[in-house]
């Protein structure tokens, strides 16, 4: 009986240091190794040096007083407060900052670029001067360029410049009215309310019907118009429940109203027209990235220009302009930090730049600092992620 | 005899559609609402450029050596002038100036090369451009090599720091980027992850944090008694910054390719790093010249930023050159002249960019 040769059906096996399997396994035990070792002689040299200098470690330093003021908050705080109350002013003061630095930069951003895409050769132009400007001009000389040359040029309290004695602009800020809203204002946010829940009916009904007979419906006016109307009737109704506290002159300056200190007035001013120029070329570009055809089937379909814009360019340039938009906006929020330069205080200069000094918790002062401005970057790029899946064209 | 060819002769087009005419009624007039637009802006024009010209040109004052030559109530570009070594130079030494003048030079010489055609092996030189030319710069700058004398860093300053921090942070965070590229395109899970984690952390911080860190928190992680140069820890920090915006670019690039790029190249029997650096990267890169550029010029802007940790870049010797007690009260001429010189280097460079990506714009997009 002769022996069976066994087929040989499978291919010679690769040494083992040639398999893929093998090779990616080594290679990240390495890596791991590497990185636990480098951070092990990391805190290991940074606990040692910590000995050394006597500093202690941990977030104890956070419940002892602060004992220092600061020059704009919008919560109550005091030189007794803590130095966690700090934190919490630097945190509010960066994204009051940063959302009215968003607002200001996306108004002048979108206003900038109609003007750009104009028919009218020299308002384009000037627009493109803007941009091109603002643009390649670094932001940290804009930031100091506002404060130190412009607001600096502003009169002294005493010779302010007064519009309708209401408001008044001097070196030392911009005095607004400030509201008291007295007991019977509550009618008016209850209008407020009302508007918009009708406005989305009203919008709701429209859409309905216009699905229904092909009729359609300005929803735009209609909604404008309630929720104009609503809370101003409301707010007579109820006996004009809203007093004006007015800013005063009283001796050196003014007392009373609302102030917007130089600091923030500066570096919203740079924010707003710094980032304003980068977002009217997100928007053209997004605009530009709509081909031609669209325009042209939408004009053949009978469509007014109007219209086309509306339904057929801006739905589908969004899906360009939102994701550059956002970064816009997380770059703005990012650079607001800038803030240091002229002394507002926003949360790395009062509280990696004052704190800091005063406790010499470096590392935990930059990593609560860091990991406030990570908490809101990765926020908003999970949000983007989600919202470019759900947009994502469909392709074959 | 009356001979009929077919049609006569097309008639002019109106004087008022063609011509300078024609063009400022379709431009500038068009509509009532944009001929009001078009006034106003002629005026708001006016409003604006002829104080400027007047501050910037006719009243400024050009020659002299002190703020006694200022009397005219423009302009003083005196002190521009005046201090301008300070302004390129920060405190080096005057005697070697040449120095950093040579180096530049070098620079420059090798940029136009890169950038002529007919040049032969044009490789070899981008990579002497981008690995030994950081190394002479170096020793030509910082000196104790041939007889050449030190000079430490803490006197390089002005417009030639800015431009060694920005052009040490790409030439240093390419290499580091395209690593963390393809770490992030990895299979490898942990490879993967430790990649991301990288990016996203310093994607999401401001650069001012950074250099916090780096200049408060650095010489904490060391073991104890290594001291670190000042500039060397702003360079740490704002390469490592840089890295992960790289890295982003680099992706952005290797996503262009094509997917029968990469199977072509495994079909070959190409293992992981010669498929990449034979068949991928050239390609990859050869797409993110322009996003390169780009985040360059954000470096540039960004440079200015060691301002807050105390570094003598360009913006830095222009406010120290303003509070000099001979020059109180210049700060707008200051400001001016900087805004100017950081305005011609990005202009231009985005100018280029926006060339490059014309002349790349080859195929590959799918």
């Amino acid at each position: 009986m002769a022996v069976e040769q066994q087929p040989s059906s499978a291919p010679a096996k690769a040494a083992l240091w040639r398999r893929p399997v093998f090779r990616s396994t080594v290679f990240q035990v390495l890596l791991v190794l590497v990185i636990v070792y480098v951070g092990n002689s990391l805190l290991s040299n940074t606990l040692h040096n910590l000995h050394q200098r006597g500093i202690s470690t941990g977030f104890d330093f956070l419940s002892n007083a602060a004992g220092f003021g600061i020059v704009q908050s919008l919560i109550d705080y005091q030189e007794t407060d803590t130095f966690a109350r700090t934190f919490l002013v630097g945190l509010v003061n960066t994204l009051l900052v940063s959302f009215l630095g968003i607002l200001f930069a996306t108004v002048i951003g979108f206003i900038m670029d109609v003007a750009r895409l104009s028919k009218n050769w020299l308002i384009a132009k000037l627009a493109m001067v803007y941009i091109e400007t603002f643009r390649n001009i670094p932001l940290l000389l804009q930031i100091l360029f506002w404060y130190f040359i412009v607001l600096n040029k502003l009169p002294l309290p005493r010779q302010s410049m007064n519009l309708a004695d209401v408001f008044f602009i001097n070196k030392r800020g911009l005095y607004l009215p400030s509201p008291i809203f007295e007991s019977g204002f509550w009618v008016v946010g209850v209008a407020i309310l009302v508007a918009i829940v009708a406005v989305i009916f009203i919008a709701r009904w429209a859409r309905a019907r216009q699905e229904r007979t092909g009729e359609q419906f300005h929803t735009v006016y209609a909604s404008l118009a309630v929720l104009f109307s609503l809370p101003v009737l409301a707010y007579f109704a109820a006996g004009s429940p809203v007093g004006w506290e007015i800013p005063e002159l009283k001796g050196f300056n003014f007392k009373g109203g609302f102030v917007v200190i130089p600091e923030l007035a500066a570096l919203l001013l740079a924010l707003s027209v710094y980032t304003a120029a980068f977002i009217a070329e997100a928007v053209r570009s997004g605009i530009l990235a709509v081909s031609h055809g669209q325009t042209e089937a939408a004009y053949a379909l009978g469509l007014r220009p109007g219209p086309t814009l509306r339904l057929v360019i801006i739905p589908q340039a969004l899906r360009v302009i939102i994701p550059q938009l956002t970064s816009q906006y997380l770059n703005l929020t990012k650079n607001s930090s800038l803030a240091t330069a002229v002394g507002y205080p926003d949360l790395v200069s009062v509280f990696a730049g004052t704190t800091l000094n005063q406790t010499g918790q470096a590392i935990e002062v930059i990593a609560m600092t860091m990991a406030v401005y990570l908490t809101i970057s990765l926020t908003i790029s999970l949000l983007m992620n989600w919202y470019n899946k759900k947009k994502q064209l469909v392709e074959r | 005899m009356i001979k009929n060819n077919g049609f006569l002769p097309a008639l002019p087009p109106p004087s008022t559609s063609v011509g300078v005419i024609g063009w400022l009624r379709q431009n500038l007039f068009p509509s009532p609402l944009n001929t009001v637009l078009t006034i106003l802006a002629i005026y708001l024009i006016y409003l604006v450029t002829v104080p400027t010209v007047s501050w910037v040109f006719l009243n400024a004052d050009w020659v002299g050596e002190s703020r006694n030559a200022c009397t005219s109530g423009g302009a003083c570009w005196v002190f521009v002038a005046a201090r301008f070594d300070l302004f390129m130079y920060g405190f080096y030494p005057e005697s070697e100036y040449w120095r950093i003048n040579l180096a530049f030079a070098i620079l420059a010489l090798l940029l136009v090369l890169l950038n002529i055609r007919q040049v032969p092996r044009r490789g070899w030189l981008a990579a002497f451009t981008l690995i030994g030319y950081p190394v002479v710069a170096f020793y030509l700058f910082s000196g104790g090599l041939f007889g050449l004398d030190e000079v430490e860093t803490s006197r390089w300053g002005g417009l030639s720091l800015t431009l060694v921090l920005s052009g040490v942070g790409i030439v240093a965070s390419l290499p580091i980027g395209i690593v963390l590229a393809l770490g992030r395109n990895s299979q490898m899970p942990i490879v993967k992850a430790v990649s991301i984690v990288f990016i996203e952390f310093w994607r999401g911080v401001p650069l001012i944090t950074v250099l916090f860190m780096s200049s408060v928190m650095l010489p904490l992680f060391l073991p104890e008694g290594t001291s670190f140069d000042k500039l060397l820890r702003a360079m740490i920090g704002i390469v490592l910054f840089e890295s992960a915006y790289m890295a982003e670019v680099v992706r952005g690039g290797l996503a262009a390719i094509p997917r029968g790029q990469y199977e072509a190249a495994k079909a070959l029997g190409l293992n992981y790093w010669k498929s990449m650096v034979l068949i991928i990267l050239p390609q990859a890169l050869k797409l993110v010249i322009p996003g390169i550029v780009n985040t360059f010029i954000a470096l540039f802007k960004d440079t200015t930023l060691v301002l807050i940790i105390g570094l003598f870049d360009l913006l830095t010797t222009i406010e120290a050159g303003f509070k000099d007690s001979n020059w109180l009260g210049y700060a707008v001429e200051g400001y001016v002249f900087a805004a100017l010189i950081y305005w011609i280097f990005c202009f231009s460079m985005s100018r280029y960019s926006q060339n490059l990506e014309r002349k790349l714009h080859t195929g590959h997009a799918r």
